[in-house]
């Protein structure tokens, strides 16, 4: 059996760690919310769920309390550790650019809603959806 | 009060590739609606997306032919929205390690006229990035079809940093690119077939001002013609707009180009909120060393850099360049022409005149040109033409038809001309009595000609060509005409 | 044929399988029987497909009729956990988004059982999108516990534990996302396995959280749960995240090892006051059992553990927001009737298919990834997920074999006991999420009963791609005992 390799707390590429800094995007300024209010209509616009008034208040309140368990997480140090993107830390998995044979149009639209012409129906859509 | 266009370009290139990026369904354009996928890029419930490593391979080639830096490890992200075109509602992109970063774009602007060479600058490069393509969306009067085919093929982003600064400077932007692209075989890039998409980040700002204008993201420009225009139009309204005291909304506008505007896209007035994240389910790249100095080997020069080298090295014209420059084929053709040949203009001239007609023929009409390697003549045997003219063996009157005898037979010009005999003569002697026979029964042009009317020799060169059969030297027949004449 | 058949272990009816004395055919019709009976009353199944086990076990009689038997698997009947893709057959997720849904293609994991000649007997039932740790957020009906039907099996993979246990099928696959197999093993009284992440292919597993999720055995004794991984584990393409490791023969290597000379860690910060009297009692004394078969007891810190509930409740909420985005009611799931346009389809068709936990976590998740809150939520959590990995890091690398816990905090509580107040029911999950979030591989087994009957689960986590050794220490324990293969006590049966 190959020998496994915990993945590195730290990675051993300096330069790809001071890459990373320099073009973070997101600011390391932000902060957890204090009160812990979730913007509810803007979350459900993002998640495309349509709530009902009775759902956004119950909701609402469980992940208030939701939230405000998750400031402990706000106590800790972690300066100087990496993020867990992965649960292995393994590079360059990929394969050869070599074509199979593609699932024929009635499988592919073997659940479909609704169909015309082999093709997905949908109400016409008009720039952003 | 004079204002100034900032513009960027953002170019997406369909990467030329057997299978999809993240699956091995194939990819092909003109397939039957839904014909070309598999559960991955349907999106079924369990399926999982698998690199492509020839689309990694491709994106650094195109990143190193245009100058950017490859970095030591990239990874890829979800970009995450809902949309018909979208199976999986995010799109696999790369977000803040992208495999390409900086660069530039050498583009050419229009010369005084279509024999002189324009101005050259790089236009700078932000980066290029490595995503996945959508499927395709047809609208009809009450609803809208949708076809994944095209869904999960990959695609590069190219990002120009705002370094542009009219709509001719975007449209030479797209020339350079497409011609690149397509020289080191990253992509046919046919605007056509969407394997190019371009849409334009404009702002407008007076002159000598560095801070940059609110910008407008202008989309659906389909071709190059429509890149040029909706660009000048957008523009001409931003500029109208600011003088006329309005201010300019940071918007999304859709170009119509049947009405020859650009028009507000409703509901993109807040911009997304795409929660990027790194992908989970993909691991990061590490390039190495090695398979950069791969990559590297396999690039070709750049067709500015070829057409330089051509004017330099050849004493080529520049419009010839142009043609021989830009596709890869002509390029090496040439090229290898001139190992068999001294006459490097000769052969040019043979190469975007003849040889470009004769491939055109072979195709039907609408259909794409031959390639060059249908070409009858080998580069080999075209050198041999060229040095066949210019040894005197034949008249380039003569060369015609032996140039037609090549193309369609394939042999050498020595072959040809020894089989139908058709060295010309340069027999000063035979020459001289074949002239004289002429002389004889065409007084009358003698007469013209010593009255100083030129062409009139013209006349008797037919009949020495027929006494010859054919095959008398020209320059000589017309030397030796007027030494006789006079 | 007596009731003792269905608590036999699968070498046991391989062996009657190979001595002819019951066919395969003779096993399904048995278990369909059973299962008619059964599960109306326990709700394990959402589907059972007849037609499907006689047509898997005919093929499997003429195998073994040729001579061409496939292995110990040929002919038992498995029960799959209804997110595992099997072609022509349902995948709901327990999802009414789903709810006609048909895979046109099948999981790795599943295929590697196919062809070792498994016949599938049900789609088990399981909390909506592995959502959940009790089988009641389920969109079609609760699962119960066998051992007390007004209990619940656990979560969520609450129907192929209770299905397991009930004797409905000889053992079950399940997913683990934060103790979705181990949580309701130790409920039901059986063995559950997830394995060292990337082991096991998740290609045709619905994804839920995917640098968390685990495709994973249930077996009525250890053996059981060796010989289903022996048989999943393998390296696939079509998964970027599955390990190249050399194929181990789990059942063979059960007697090896075991537990003499072993070092067993047991975590301090796993004994908290909250956990119930029985629970501990029992884990306690199964880690003196531990002793007693030669192992060596230590006490080891894993500081960073009472984390693990907001780092793992961000990460698999942040994650399945964006993998439920799929499900959108455009090309496959179901699709409002009432959208007036495209926006409403997405809105309409998302709020009538989902049931309110998952619409509870896709909030949750696209909140903590929302502009302006990344850092703080998912960045933060990926940040502490590395200091709880190396809190096993450092254990295991001072010489730790194996770590034993409590599986849960309690027993099996009773069906709407938690339902309301979802933060009660996440803490619930407080011994098995760490686990996840370090990608080890970890199993619950039985180490006792309350004194109300419900089984207690030993939980023990083992090496990164260590599961020989793990099974072994955790067969050497079962061995001590008199649990495995146990028949539930049916308790408050006459009530449903």
């Amino acid at each position: 059996m190959r020998a496994y390799k915990p993945p590195p707390c730290r990675r051993a590429l300096k330069s790809h760690r001071k890459n990373l800094k320099a073009r973070a995007i997101h600011k390391e300024s932000e902060t957890m919310s204090q009160s812990g209010n979730i913007d509810i209509d803007y979350v459900a616009k993002l998640a495309r769920i349509a709530l009902t008034p009775e759902e956004k208040e119950t909701f609402s309140g469980q992940l208030k309390q939701i939230l405000g368990y998750f400031e402990k997480l706000s106590q800790i140090d972690v300066s100087g550790v990496e993020p867990s993107a992965h649960a292995n830390a393994v590079y360059n998995v990929w394969r050869e650019d070599v074509s199979a044979e593609p699932m024929s149009v009635e499988k592919a639209l073997l659940n479909a809603p609704a169909k015309r012409d082999n093709q997905i129906v949908v109400p016409k859509v008009v720039d952003d959806a | 009060m004079e204002y100034e266009a900032v513009i960027g370009l953002e170019v997406h290139v369909q990467l030329r590739t057997k299978s999809k990026m993240f699956t091995d369904a194939p990819y092909y354009f003109g397939a039957e609606p839904n014909t070309l996928t598999d559960p991955v890029v349907w999106a079924l419930p369990g399926v999982l997306p698998v690199l492509n490593f020839e689309a990694i391979r491709k994106s650094i080639k195109a990143g190193m032919l245009l100058n950017c830096d490859i970095p030591e490890v990239a990874k890829w992200d979800r970009k995450n929205y809902f949309y018909p075109d979208s199976p999986k509602n995010y799109q696999l992109s790369q977000y803040d390690q992208p495999l390409c970063l900086n660069g530039g774009v050498e583009i050419e602007l229009a010369g005084a006229d279509r024999a002189s060479m324009g101005a050259h600058r790089t236009v700078k490069l932000t980066r290029i990035h490595l995503e996945e393509d959508v499927g395709k969306l047809t609208h009809f009067a009450n609803d809208s079809l949708v076809d994944f085919n095209r869904a999960g093929t990959p695609l590069i982003e190219i990002v120009s940093e705002p370094d542009l600064f009219s709509a001719d400077e975007a449209f030479a932007y797209l020339c350079s690119l497409r011609d690149s692209l397509v020289f080191a075989d990253i992509s046919d890039c046919d605007m056509e077939k969407g394997q190019m998409r371009c849409d334009a980040n404009i702002s407008v700002r007076p002159k000598g001002e560095h801070k940059l204008g609110v910008k407008v993201e202008i989309k659906n420009m389909n071709s190059m013609s429509s890149v040029k225009a909706g660009i000048e139009y957008e523009i001409r309204r931003q500029t109208d707009a600011i003088l006329k005291g309005q201010k300019i909304v940071q918007e999304t506008r859709r170009w119509d180009a049947e009405l020859g505007i650009t028009q507000s896209m409703r509901g993109k007035e807040n911009a997304h909120d795409y929660r990027y994240f790194p992908d989970p389910d993909l691991m990061p790249v590490m390039i190495s060393q090695e398979l950069k100095a791969s990559i590297r080997k396999e690039l070709p020069a750049l067709p500015f850099d070829l057409q330089r080298k051509y004017m330099q090295d050849y004493g080529l014209p520049y419009s010839c360049t142009s043609v021989l420059c830009h596709e890869r084929e002509l390029a090496e053709y040439f090229e290898e022409c001139v190992k068999h040949t001294k006459n490097a203009h000769a052969a040019a001239n043979y190469i975007v005149n003849d040889i470009l007609r004769e491939l055109g023929a072979l195709s039907a009409s609408g259909e794409r040109r031959a390639a060059v390697s249908q070409s009858g003549i080998s580069a080999k045997n075209l050198a041999g033409l060229v040095n066949e003219i210019d040894a005197g063996v034949i008249s380039k009157q003569m060369a015609k038809d032996v140039f037609a005898e090549m193309f369609k037979s394939g042999r050498s010009a020595a072959a040809i001309i020894e089989e139908k005999g058709l060295r010309q003569n340069s027999d000063s002697g035979e020459i001289e009595s074949f002239c004289l026979e002429a002389l004889k029964g065409n007084q009358k042009a003698i007469d013209e000609f010593k009255a100083g009317n030129v062409k009139a020799i013209n006349a008797l060169v037919g009949p020495v060509m027929k006494l010859s059969k054919g095959k008398a030297n020209p320059a000589m027949v017309l030397e030796t005409l007027k030494k006789l004449i006079k | 044929m007596t009731e003792d058949i269905f608590f036999k272990s699968i070498r046991e009816l391989a062996a009657l399988l190979g001595s002819k004395e019951i066919s395969a055919q003779e096993l399904a019709k048995a278990y369909i029987a059973r299962t008619s009976k059964l599960d109306p009353k326990l709700g394990a199944f959402l589907f059972a497909d007849e037609a499907l086990a006689l047509e898997g076990a005919k093929r499997s009689d003429a195998r073994r009729a040729r001579n061409e038997s496939l292995g110990v698997l040929d002919g038992i009947p498995l029960g799959l956990k209804d997110v595992l893709a099997l072609e022509n057959q349902p995948l709901t997720c327990a999802s009414k988004i789903l709810e006609n849904y048909k895979s046109p293609y099948t999981a790795t994991s599943v295929k590697n059982l196919e062809d070792a000649g498994a016949v599938f007997w049900g789609r088990l039932n399981l909390d909506e999108f592995a959502m959940g740790s009790s089988c009641e957020n389920s969109a079609y009906k609760p699962a119960r516990n066998p051992w007390d039907l007004e209990r619940i099996p656990g979560g969520s993979s609450g129907g192929s534990a209770a299905a397991v246990a009930a004797g409905l099928c000889a053992a079950a696959l399940g997913s683990d996302t934060g103790g979705s197999i181990r949580q309701p093993a130790s409920h039901c009284g059986i063995v559950g396995l997830k394995p060292t992440y990337g082991l096991v292919s998740r290609y045709g597993l619905a994804a839920f959280a995917s640098s968390l999720d685990q495709v994973g055995p249930f077996g009525r004794c250890v053996e059981d749960a060796a010989i289903l991984l022996g048989a999943i584990s393998s390296y696939d393409r079509k998964d970027s995240t599955s390990l190249k490791v050399q194929k181990t023969d789990y059942l063979a290597a059960l007697s090896e090892g075991g537990l003499k000379g072993k070092k067993v860690g047991v975590p301090k910060e796993y004994f908290p006051t909250g956990i119930d009297k029985e629970v501990r009692a029992a884990v306690e004394k199964s880690i003196e059992t531990c002793a007693k078969l030669g192992a060596e007891i230590v006490e080891i810190s894993l500081p960073h553990t009472e984390l693990a509930i907001p780092v793992y409740y961000i990460i698999a909420t942040a994650e399945a927001s964006s993998n439920l985005a799929r499900y959108d009611g455009i090309r496959y799931t179901h699709r409002s009737a009432e959208a007036s346009d495209i926006t409403d389809l997405y809105y309409k068709s998302r709020a009538e298919g989902f049931g309110p936990e998952v619409k509870r976590r896709i909030i949750l998740g696209s909140y903590v990834l929302s502009s302006g809150y990344y850092d703080a939520y998912y960045l933060r959590a990926q940040k502490v997920r590395t200091l709880i990995r190396r809190d096993f890091e450092n254990a295991f690398a001072a010489g730790v074999d194996v770590i034993a816990t409590p599986t849960s905090p309690t027993c099996a509580f009773k069906l709407g006991e938690k339902v309301s107040d979802p933060l009660s029911m996440y803490l619930s999950d407080i011994f098995t999420i760490n686990v996840n979030l370090a990608g080890l591989p970890a199993l619950s087994l039985p180490c006792g009963l309350s004194g109300g009957g419900l089984p207690i689960g030993l939980h023990l986590i083992g090496k990164p791609l260590d599961e020989k050794n793990l099974l072994s220490a955790a067969y050497a324990f079962e061995k001590s005992g008199n649990l495995a293969c146990a028949k539930p006590a049916f308790a408050n049966i006459e009530k449903f």
